[in-house]
């Protein structure tokens, strides 16, 4: 019951949060998700993001693209084709590609090299909307999946994971655009909101970042669809009023390097489910 | 706005600012990142002021800027404010709480719009209004607070225009500074601040 009215809140913060004022459609809709919601808290195995682990599973060993193989020989950090904990040890440095990599960098590099696929469809169906999923998002569910019950293990020996790190705090700090806005304004104190929406202290090591970075990638009620962390920096830098920031790139790399630093420890349960 | 001055001056006596160049991240290397992240100006985003001087020493400083970038910053926030031409800073009120009250506009997805300003985002304004963010103070009060003093609103106007003149590397945005909100809007916002009817200061 609890858990049912933390979601309720969360819901109706999503439609006054920085977002803007509830119009009536707004209204509806969210209490049409709200219904769909207490269908699925009543059944706990009905997180719909598993329908994404499930479709990610076949991607994987999927023949495709000119070579007609499949992603199977990838090698996510841990071995070829190993996936057991994989994720949780994401992002990192892989030398053949010389560069620090997240799970969906790493993909992409296994589709072009291994497979010979064609990435522009794979970045064009990056988010999945209705009627169309996304590749990226399904692999990511599948994978990310087979590290939950692991904990964060931030990777961070070599100097460009080092490098990787410093980046992704001093982007944290970053101001800039039409409202100054940095991650830190909204995520640099412990127990602020904004309208009534929480927001997770992510500027320390500890409790916050761990339950935040644990539960991507997330199933997005508010959305329908299942979400990677790629999303969620895109998101939050569209609420700081910031241009579209490129997909797969290294600076979203270094904020999830520096993100995942601070989560060190803390236990992945993925695919979760949010607002 | 001492008060913050003084909590500042606190904070670098007591902790070191960890600076961003201390963790080995020079400027360059920034930049190649951001370059990377934002190859090119979408297009209709040209007008849109750049990373400039403040936002650099906030940014770097952790907004704890050195005593004399503080004064530097302030000095040059508040010389940037435009007061109406004919002085009057007060608008309407009913206007202003809308205003307030709206969170759209200025994000990728947005289509060009007049900006609402969010002020509830981060502050409680009229108690009715529950949906309330905490980043900033209470603001419920805040012209009757200031015996409706007409230089208070005019302060409280330059306040919205450039909230950096006052309180440098404060989270608050420079809203009239970017063009992000209209001259009418501020004036409307300084209203529903300071006009005795406004429920902000029942
Ligand atoms: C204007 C305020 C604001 C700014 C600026 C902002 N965020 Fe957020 N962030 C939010 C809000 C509100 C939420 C939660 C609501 C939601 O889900 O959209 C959130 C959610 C998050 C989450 C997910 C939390 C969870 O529990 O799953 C992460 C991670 C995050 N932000 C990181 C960042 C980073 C990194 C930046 C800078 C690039 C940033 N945010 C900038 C307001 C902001
Ligand atoms: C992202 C957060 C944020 C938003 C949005 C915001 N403010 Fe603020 N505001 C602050 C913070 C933090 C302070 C305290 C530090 C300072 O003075 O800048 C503040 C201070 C103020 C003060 C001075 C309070 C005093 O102590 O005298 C006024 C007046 C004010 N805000 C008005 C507004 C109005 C009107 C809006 C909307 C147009 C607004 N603010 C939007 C964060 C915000």
């Amino acid at each position: 019951m609890r858990r049912k009215i933390a979601v309720f809140a969360a819901l109706m913060a999503c439609a006054v949060g920085w977002g803007g004022v509830a119009s009536a459609q707004q209204a509806v809709d969210t209490e049409k998700e709200l219904e769909k919601y207490r269908q699925m808290m009543s059944d706990p195995m009905s997180n719909p993001g598993f329908l994404a682990v499930d479709r990610g599973e076949q991607l994987w060993s999927l023949k495709r693209g000119t070579k007609n193989v499949s992603l199977e020989t990838c090698d996510l950090g841990i071995g070829p084709g190993k996936l057991e904990g994989a994720f949780a040890k994401l992002p990192r440095y892989f030398a053949d590609a010389d560069k620090v990599m997240d799970l969906e960098q790493r993909l992409a590099f296994c589709m072009d090299k291994i497979q010979g696929l064609d990435l522009a469809d794979i970045k064009k169906r990056r988010f999945g909307k209705p009627g169309q999923t996304s590749d990226m998002e399904d692999l990511v569910a599948f994978i990310a999946n087979k590290s939950s019950g692991f904990k964060i293990e931030p990777q961070l020996t070599h100097a460009k994971e080092k490098e990787a790190a410093a980046v992704g705090e001093a982007l944290f700090y970053r101001r800039g655009d039409v409202l100054d806005f940095s991650c830190s304004t909204c995520h640099g104190e412990e127990g602020k909101r904004i309208r009534l929406q929480g927001l997770p202290d992510l500027s320390k090591p500890g409790k916050d970042a761990q339950a935040t970075m644990g539960s991507w990638p997330t199933y997005r009620v508010s959305q329908g669809q299942l979400r990677t962390f790629q999303h969620r920096l895109w998101d939050c830098y569209r609420q700081q009023r910031a241009p579209e920031p490129g997909y797969l790139s290294d600076g979203l790399t270094a904020i999830t390097v520096f993100l995942m630093k601070q989560a060190a420890g803390g236990e992945l349960q993925v695919p979760s489910i949010k607002r | 706005m001492k008060k913050i001055a003084f909590a500042l001056g606190l904070a670098l006596i007591v902790t070191t600012p960890a600076l961003a160049q201390d963790k080995g991240i020079d400027a360059a290397t920034l930049e190649k990142y951001t370059k990377a992240m934002w190859p090119k100006t979408p297009e209709g985003w040209e007008s849109r002021i750049a990373y400039d001087d403040t936002m650099k020493i906030c940014s770097e400083t952790r907004n704890q800027p050195s005593d004399a970038d503080f004064a530097k910053i302030k000095a040059r926030e508040a010389a940037t404010v435009k007061f109406p031409a004919d002085g009057n800073v007060m608008g309407d009120y009913k206007s202003g709480l809308k205003i307030a009250n709206n969170g759209r506009g200025g994000t990728f997805t947005d289509k060009p719009m007049t900006n609402g300003a969010n002020c509830y985002a981060c502050h409680q304004l009229d108690l009715q209004e529950v949906s309330y963010g905490t980043l900033g103070p209470s603001l419920h009060l805040y012209g009757k607070n200031r015996g409706f003093k007409p230089e208070e609103a005019k302060a409280a106007y330059a306040k919205i225009y450039n909230s950096m003149g006052t309180a440098p590397c404060t989270n608050m945005p420079r809203f009239g500074y970017h063009g992000f909100l209209t001259e009418q809007q501020m004036k409307d916002l300084t209203a529903m601040l300071f006009d005795p009817n406004s429920p902000v200061n029942k």
